[in-house]
Parts: structure tokens; sequence; C-alpha cells
């Protein structure tokens, strides 16, 4: 069942997509409808205008659902599924053409050639114009000049046309035949080409890790892989041209031998170091601009030119073989398309880091799997399911052995035959050590078990300390003055900042992330149930002393309840804090933990575990602060009518 | 013998910042007598709350002393009960919940606090309302409820600080009667202050027109009005002659010193 969905995953989504236009579409007709006739009866700025209005609710949820599909390229994917595969094998196309596009003005404006002469030419320029007189002789400075010029004269050979060697010229013309029958190809069209069944066989795009299938699986595909490999064979060869005729090779030996006279005498001088290194310098670079020329890279602009216009030629056919592809790829493949790197084709736009929603759903099946055999949870642990807890664990964890040790009586001892006979005692410290089995108890377990139960401890501690102290702080001058500056010291560092410190003293497990969470909740609850506290108004005080009220009693049945608008406020904007900062703490250090997965996901690149768990801590956090409200309108339903 | 003796009642705040020393009272003497239906009206800052929070045992004074029965009062105590001007219920209790608070302070048996409760808010005219929350309920209503919760503790002196200030005029007058009908029913000692001079009038079997600077009582006047009220309708006595003859000059009275005070600044 899991297998089909994930498998048929685009056309579900082609499905949800439709579903999802048609949803929008109606609650727009709909909203503009009530809009009309709500429109003669509120005036604006009557706070009334917002009531209601689930229809635009509607609307909002469908537009980003339909945002999320189109920029994770979802709808090119559920509604032109093999699009990708065809534009993977026009990618390979121009892939083994980049090559030869590189020395052509197609890819950027010059050749390549162009490029090389005007680069040359300005570094000789330079370097002629910053000879250093004073290092080298009258004749040494002849020497290097003429090294220079020589070096100029190469850049002429290379460029004229009428040195260029025949075979050099024939080897191009080769070339641009060759193009211009791959250009005939596609125009004459992909009959009689059939995919193999290797091809055929392939998971869809989407489907499989490695996203795009790689092997043609239309005809027009088998047409362009074919043409792919033809262009990388004319690619390899027009590589190996050279321009090198005669006069350019003697220019070469000549100079090389002038460059090695002159490098072999750069330290016969009576001058110092100082002046042997600005000449060994600035012969180096001399040069360098040599052989940077002396691999016959340069051709003379017009033997190219044959080849720009075949290129040209085949690109537009290219394009126009495409056909509908073209504008499938421009509307809704936002970002550059379908890219082939060296063994894979990728989405090169935002789908590289937004992942489509039947994905990210597909990952959360997998995560949310409690079978660890199959391959789901993550690292080991499951995302949220339960375990058998002994009750034994649990007795051993909260009594402490110590308890055992003051009840009357004492431990055994061996007796004369060497056997050993527990007492009483005995039987009462392996109980506390969690050592006496008293069967199981279920319990919740997993990443996300483990988030909770880190804020869910913590919060009780704020709250079981947090409360009385702050109440106390609300009534007594002692307890404000005293606790006051120490609360207000601490409780601006923001939380993480403590985070370092506190994961070093109580260690990476639950305890420090526990106790970092205690500090945010704990200086939350103080400040609310003090507010509360010191928010009763006198005459209800008054009114219950007169009314015969010890102090206590006033503190439990007048101050508290008073006080317990503000608590829940506090509690509601606690969990909230200590929910973000556990998820920051979690990606600092541990092994499991909502924040866990996210920072495992974000070093190894997995956008879609990434935002899987983002969605994961904005559903929970939802749904804390959705409990939150229902508790308050449940507990204090006079908040606000008093 | 649970009367209100008040000897010689001086009290003195010391202003915040300038150190100025305000006689909020000075020398208040007077005997309320068991069963005594007393209004305080006067001008305000004339100490007339200082007075009120002091007979409740709020504030203690600066010299002379309050006994109450013979006992000199120096804190809060259930003997006396107060109702505040916004009757300061607590809003997460339910009427019943809010007029048995001081019997569930006391640990009375619940069979007890039931019968009292269901006793006082039938008086009051709240019968059936016991599991209302109080923040549905009217104003006039709360301050029924405010009534119900003092008396409930079988206090021998009430307290009203304006507790029907908040009213509008139409439940104002209802309440005028409720108050007089209890005070007939219950023959409790009754103080109440006001801002209002006809229901000083008509609430005040004994009325003290109070003068500030220093706080003091201006002058007394002891009158038949409550006790016609428990006849006839407040309204008709409103239009008798007496009544406004006494209303204008002791409007007259408060004017002229307030006069005084916008003249002293």
């Amino acid at each position: 069942m899991f297998e089909w969905i994930s498998y048929h995953r685009s056309g579900i989504a082609a499905v949800v997509i439709l579903g999802l236009v048609i949803t929008l579409l109606w609650s727009i007709y709909h909203g503009v409808k009530t809009a009309r006739i709500r429109e003669k009866e509120q005036v604006f700025g009557d706070p009334e205008r917002t009531t209601g209005g689930w229809y635009w609710a509607v609307c909002g949820v469908a537009t980003i659902l339909l945002l999320w599909f189109y920029y994770s390229w979802g709808m090119a994917r559920a509604y032109f599924p093999k699009a990708a595969n065809e534009l993977c094998q026009i990618a390979k196309v121009h892939e083994s053409l980049s090559p030869i596009v590189a020395q052509l003005p197609i890819g950027s404006r010059y050749f390549k050639s162009t490029d090389l002469v005007v680069r040359n030419n300005e570094q000789l320029d330079d370097i002629e114009a910053s000879f250093p007189v004073d290092a080298f002789s009258a004749q040494e400075e002849k020497q290097i000049r003429g090294i220079i010029t020589q070096t100029r004269s190469l850049i002429a050979v290379y460029s004229n046309p009428d040195s260029i060697e025949a075979a050099t010229v024939s080897s191009l013309s080769m070339i641009v035949n060759d193009i211009n029958g791959l250009t005939d190809r596609i125009k004459s069209g992909s009959a009689g080409l059939t995919p193999t069944e290797a091809a055929l066989a392939q998971s869809p795009w989407g489907v499989t890790p490695e996203e795009i299938p790689m092997l043609p699986m239309t005809p027009r595909g088998v047409m362009f892989d074919g043409i792919a490999q033809d262009v990388t064979k004319i690619s390899k060869e027009f590589l190996t041209l050279r321009n090198m005729p005669d006069a350019a090779n003697q220019l070469i030996k000549n100079t090389r031998a002038d460059i090695k006279l002159v490098k072999d005498n750069l330290e016969n001088t009576s001058a110092g170091d100082d002046v042997i290194d600005i000449r060994q310098s600035y012969m180096k670079s001399v040069e360098r601009v040599f052989k940077r020329l002396d691999d016959g890279m340069i051709f003379p602009a017009n033997t190219l030119d044959d080849v720009n216009t075949s290129v040209a030629v085949m690109i537009d056919e290219i394009n126009a073989a495409k056909g509908g592809l073209g504008i499938i790829d421009a509307l809704f493949m936002p970002g550059a398309g379908v890219v082939k790197t060296r063994t894979i084709c990728i989405e090169q736009g935002s789908s590289r880091w937004l992942p489509k929603p039947t994905d990210v759903i597909a990952t959360f099946s997998t995560l949310a799997n409690p079978n660890i055999e199959e391959g789901g949870g993550f690292k080991g642990t499951r995302l949220l399911w339960f375990k058998w807890l002994p009750i034994s664990d649990v007795v051993g964890f909260f009594v402490p052995d110590s308890l055992v040790d003051i009840l009357p009586g004492s431990y055994g001892k061996h007796d004369d035959v060497g056997r050993f006979v527990p007492t009483y005692k005995d039987h009462m410290l392996a109980f506390a050590k969690g050592e006496v089995y008293m069967g199981s108890i279920p319990m919740l377990d997993g990443h996300i078990w483990d988030s909770l139960f880190r804020v869910l401890v913590a919060m009780s501690f704020g709250i079981m300390l947090g409360v009385p102290l702050g109440i106390y702080m609300g009534v007594s001058r002692f307890f404000k003055s005293f606790f006051d500056p120490m609360i207000e010291l601490y409780r601006p560092v923001p939380p993480l900042a403590w985070a370092p410190l506190i994961l070093t003293i109580f260690g990476i497990q639950d305890d420090g992330k526990i106790f970092l969470l205690f500090m945010v909740a704990f200086a939350i609850m103080v400040i609310s149930a003090r507010t509360g506290a010191s928010g009763t108004q006198l005459s209800k005080i008054r009114a219950s002393h007169s009314l015969g009220a010890s102090n206590r009693q006033i503190l439990r049945h007048v101050i508290l309840p008073n006080a317990l608008p503000e608590i829940l406020t506090g509690v509601r904007i606690a969990i909230g804090v200590c929910w973000g900062t556990l998820v920051a703490a979690e990606m600092l250090a541990g092994t499991t933990g909502v924040g866990f997965i996210e920072n495992v996901a974000r070093t190894v690149s997995d956008y879609e575990l990434i935002w899987v768990t983002i969605l994961i801590m904005g559903l929970l956090g939802l749904m804390f602060d959705l409990m939150m409200r229902k508790l308050i309108s449940i507990l204090i339903p006079w908040r606000g009518k008093g | 013998m649970s009367d209100l003796v008040c000897n010689d009642l001086c009290m003195t705040f010391t202003a915040p910042g300038n150190g100025a020393v305000v006689e909020a009272l000075k020398n208040i003497n007077f005997t309320l007598k068991k069963g005594e239906l007393l209004s305080v009206l006067g001008p305000s800052g004339c100490g007339k709350t200082t007075l009120l929070n002091m007979v409740a045992g709020f504030l203690n004074p600066s010299s002379g002393d309050l006994q109450l029965g013979g006992n000199t009062i120096t804190g809060p105590g259930v003997e006396r009960g107060m109702v505040f001007q916004q009757g300061a219920l607590f809003e997460w209790l339910t009427v019943s919940k809010n007029v048995d608070f001081g019997l569930r302070m006391k640990n009375m048996p619940a069979a007890d606090r039931k019968k009292l409760v269901d006793k006082w808010l039938d008086i009051v005219g709240l019968a059936g309302f016991g599991d209302t929350p109080t923040y549905q309920l009217s104003g006039g209503m709360q301050q029924r409820v405010a009534l119900a919760r003092c008396l409930v503790n079988d206090p021998d002196l009430i307290l009203m600080d304006e507790p029907l200030g908040a009213l509008d005029a139409l439940t104002r007058e209802k309440m005028q009667s409720l108050i007089l009908e209890l005070w007939k029913e219950t023959g409790k000692t009754i103080i109440i202050i006001t801002h209002s001079v006809e229901e000083a009038l008509l609430l005040g079997q004994r009325l003290f027109v109070m003068a500030p600077r220093p706080g003091r009582i201006h002058k007394e006047y002891r009158l038949d009005f409550a006790a016609e009220g428990l006849k006839q309708s407040l309204r008709d006595i409103k239009q008798k002659d007496d009544f406004a003859k006494v209303r204008e000059e002791i409007l007259t009275m408060i004017w002229d010193m307030e006069e005084e005070i916008m003249g002293g600044v």
C-alpha cells in the first residue's frame, strides 16, 4: 500500500493540485460574494468586520500549498512526469557541447581567442612599461625587449589566417560537417527510435533518491541521448586541435632560447641581492606570458566562424525540437531548469532546497514508521511510539538506596559454611535498586517524546518552584527585594547563551537540557505569578480580612486564584520559549530529539528532512498553544469580564 | 452592649515628598448605639473613608481610640463586616461560594453553610442564583451578593463604603429600600458613607456632615426619614418639604466647604 502510494506520488499530487485550484477559485468566489453583502452592513474599522471568514482561511491555505507545489516543481512533476527525463537528455547535449561553446561567442560574446589576444597584449604592454632600467644592463635591456617583441609577433602569427596549416583547416571543416550532420538528425526527428527496456524499467521522477532517471525514456529523449554521445566525440576532437604553423614553431623555439640566455645570466651582476630579486621576478613575468602563448590555442577569427554558425544553428534546432518542453521548463520549473552535472541530472532552482509536498510526506512516513528494522525512525530511535518500561526501573530511579540504609536491622553476612543468607533488608535494597521485576507499563518513546518530555519536566519544575516564589514576591517586601536582583540578573541573558556552560556542567543528556529549560520557565513563571499576585485589588484583600480569613487563607483562596490568569499566560509564554530554546539546545548537543534530527539533516543537506522537522516543530508548538488556550478558557472563564 | 465608641480619634499622614503632615481626622468623638443607622457625608478629602477604614481596622489611629462593645479595635475582624463600592467579589467563585466565603474560612460544616447561604440569598433577592458565576451578574446584583456575603457572618457592625455609588438611579433606589429593610429586619448597626445628599438623608437615622482640613464632624443631624422609609415609598419622602429643606441646607453647607477649599488653593 505504502509502496504503491510512494510510486504513484506524482499522480496523487496531480489530483491534489487540481483539488487545491478548485478550492482556491471557489473560496475566492464565495469570499467576494459574501464581502459584497457584508459591505453594506459594516463600517470600516469596526472590529466585527474581522469575525468569521473561514473561506478566506481556506483560500490562504490553498494559496500557500499551491505556491509550495509550484516552487518545489511539484506541479511540473505532477502533470509532466516525463519532462525532467527528456530535459535531462537535452542537458546531456548541452554538457557535451560546452567545451566547443566555451571557445565561441555563443557562450560569452567574444571568441576565446579574442579574449586571449586582448589579455596577453595588455599584459605585455604593462610589462614593457614597467621595465626596471636600473636592474639590467643596456645589452640585457635590448635582449629582453627583443623577447617581448617576439612574443607579440607570436600572437600576430597565430591570428594570421594565411599562416594557419591546411590540416587544421580541414579538421575544423570536418567538425563543422559533423555538427551539421547532427543538426540534420535533430531536424529529422525521433521517428523509429525506441527507449531501451532498461530505461523503461527506471523508477519515475522523484521516487528514488536519484531524483531524475538518467536513461532516455521517450523517443525524443533517445534521439537527444544519441546526439549527446556523438557531440562528446566531436568535442574531444575539437579539444585536440592546435593552431601551430611553422612560423609559430620557429618563433617559439627562438624565444625560448633567448629567455634561457637571459635567465642564465640573471645572477651575474655586481649588484646586491635585492637587485637580483628584481631581475628574477621581472623575467618570471615575461616568461609567464610567453608560456601562456606557446600552446597554440589562439585561432584566426574567421577560421572559427563556421564552427560558431553551425553550433548556433544546432542549438536553435535543439530548442525547436524541445517544443512544448521549453514552455514547461520556463513556466513550471522556476530556476535554471534541469542541469546535468558529471554523473547525474539535477533540478537547478528553488526545488533544490524546497522539497515537493509529496516527498515531504513520504519522508515523514518513513520517519514515523515505528519499525526500525524496516528503516523507520531516525538513527535508531523512533519518531513517536511507545515502549514497555519495567516498573522496577521507575522504582530504582525514584527510591534512593540510602533509604534502605536507615531501616532498622542489618544487611546479611555470609555464614560459616560460606553461604549468603539475605535478610529482609537485602530484599528491600534489591527493590530500591530496581532489581525486582514488577511488570512493565507502556511508556511513550521516540524523538518527539524526548523533546516533549524535556519541556514538560522543565515546565513542571518551573511552575512548582516559580509560582510560589512569585506569589510570595508579590506580597512580601523581603521576598521581593531579596530575589528580585537574582532573577532580573539571569533572566535577560538569552537562554542559548547559557547553553554551552550548562551543557558542560550537566552533560549533553536530558538533565542539562532540562535544567536549561527550567531556568527559562522558572524566570517567566516567577514574573507572571508575581505580577498576578501584586495585581490583586486591595478591596478584595480587605474584604477577605473582614470576612475572617487568615493570612494563609488569603494567599490560598484570594491571591492565588486572582493571579491565575497571569500564571496561565505565563505558562503559555514559557512553553513557547522553552520549545524554541529546546530545539536549539538539541542542535548543540545530544542524540535524540526533533532538534537533533534537524541538526543531522543540516550536516548532510537533506532538505526534505529539514522541512519535515520544521513542520513537526511548528505543529507541536501550535498544539501546545491550542491546548493552553483551551485550558485558559476552561480554568479562568472570568478573564476579561471582571 | 456592642456600641461603637470613638474617643478623640486623630489620624495624621505624612505626605510623601515634602514631608508635610496632613491631618486626615482630628478629635473625632461620637458614640453609635447598637442598631443605629449612621450615614456620613462630606466633600472629598474630609476623611470619611479614612474613618471607615479605621473602624474596619485597616488603619490604626495616630491617637485616640475606637471601641466596639468595649473592645479596642486593632485590626480587621469578623464582627465588623464591610461592603465596598465595586462589591470586591471573588470573580472566580460562584454566588454561593462568595457568600459562604467567611463561613468556609471558619470551617463551618457544609450543611450549615448551605442553610445560611440559602437564607441570605433569599433575603437579598437572589434566590436561585447560587450557582451563577459572579462575573455574569449586573452591578446591582453584585452588590446584593456583597451584602449577603457580609451579613451571613452575622457581624455586629456593617460598614458600607459608597455601596451604591456605581449603580444607576433605579437600581439605586431599590437597593436603598433593601438596606433599610435589612436594617429593620436584623437590627444591625450600620455606617454608610455616601456622596449623595439624598441617600444620606434617606438612609441616615443619624447623619454626620464632615468638613476637611482637618477632617472633623462639622454637623450632626438626627432624622426620621429612615424610619419613614420603612413605611412609605422613598420617592414620596423625597417630595416632602422638610426633606427638601434639610437637603438644601446640607447642600449649601457642602458647597461652602468646597468653595473654601478652592479659595484656599
